[in-house]
């Protein structure tokens, strides 16, 4: 029992090793600063975007604020949150895949759901209420 | 007896095997919590996104919204999320001044934070824009304030932790901490991503 218990601590002592090597992915000074001078453009450019009322069409201004705030989450993801496919072995990953996914069914899923019930929601005029059951 | 202990014996190849890493194991746990968190706001989110629009007859968020000072708080965020990866930096160096040096900094940044959006909030409610008085201020409200919730419960984290660091120092249950508190803190950061660009600059441009 007592040879087991040792070399159970020797595995976690190569292991431990080991995971220092590969969890150098907690970001260097360099990733650190790309990530943040991403990130200050990434939020300049929306900004800029609507309180200079650069773009003349709405639909185009507020395409552009999703599409550069999607890219910088995924830059936080990157460079603060250090997300590869290799930590945890690829569970992190996996949580971060099928958590997307649900968010994605409840935003469109209560827009859609929604949307619908509010077009349905018409206003009654007199006639129809006169040829209600 | 004999077989028990060849049994025995072979069991450390079934740890090398396996990942039952202490430390590992709590990064992905905290990492599960996180998601469950972003799914909290998600529907939060989902919420605004189908009352947002419904003022009755109340202020719009063009009204309402000054985005100079949405700007100057999204700065302060962003400063503490690169203000804690230096105080990770200097925790990888072993180096207990200076993170918390760093941690107090980030600190700072997130009461700013705080104190912009109360200050924000303190404005709309004197103005009669209370969550009481449309559906948009009610999911406005509920949204931000509990990402509001969720940095003040984050600086009081950081607090303990710089306290716990100056009277432990650098051990390895600190640096776990100072680990999972990084993920927390970053991952507000990526929720405000989300909240400036869907509640305000989104509102603003209507």
């Amino acid at each position: 029992m007592t040879t087991n218990s040792t070399s159970h601590e020797d595995a976690h002592e190569a292991h431990h090793g080991h995971s220092h090597g590969h969890e150098a992915g907690h970001g260097s000074f360099k990733s650190y600063m790309t990530g943040f001078v991403l990130s200050v453009i990434l939020t300049a450019i929306p900004f800029w975007l609507v309180m200079g009322d650069v773009l003349d069409s709405k639909v185009a201004t507020i395409a552009a604020i999703m599409i550069i705030g999607a890219i910088q989450i995924v830059v936080h993801m990157v460079y603060f949150l250090h997300m590869n496919t290799k930590s945890e072995g690829g569970w992190t990953m996996m949580a971060l895949i099928f958590t997307v996914i649900i968010v994605a069914i409840a935003l469109i899923g209560s827009l859609w759901v929604m949307h619908h019930l509010n077009s349905n929601m018409m206003v009654m005029s007199p006639e129809m209420m006169k040829n209600l059951p | 007896m004999s077989n028990i202990q060849s049994q025995s014996a072979e069991q450390p190849q079934f740890y090398l095997e396996e990942d039952h890493h202490p430390e590992g194991s709590t990064n992905l746990g905290f990492w599960l919590y996180l998601m469950s968190d972003c799914l909290i706001f998600a529907t939060l989110f989902a919420t605004y996104a189908v009352l947002g629009r419904n003022y009755a007859a109340g202020p719009s968020p063009a009204d309402l919204f000054d985005l100079k000072l949405v700007a100057i708080n999204t700065a302060m965020l962003l400063f503490s999320s690169i203000t804690y990866g230096f105080a990770m930096l200097q925790m990888e160096r072993g180096a207990k001044q200076e993170t918390l040096f760093w941690l107090g900094i980030t600190g700072l940044f997130g009461l700013a934070f705080l104190g912009i959006e109360l200050y924000e909030f303190y404005h709309m409610i004197h103005e009669g824009a209370t969550p009481q008085r449309s559906a948009f201020l009610s999911a406005f409200f509920t949204l931000v304030g509990t990402h509001g919730l969720h940095v003040t419960f984050g600086i009081i984290w950081l607090v303990t932790l710089m306290v716990q660091v100056s009277k432990h120092g650098l051990i390895q249950e600190n640096r776990r901490r100072l680990m999972c508190l990084s993920m927390f803190w970053h991952f507000l950061d990526v929720v405000w991503i989300g909240v400036f660009s869907v509640v305000y600059l989104m509102g603003v441009v209507g």
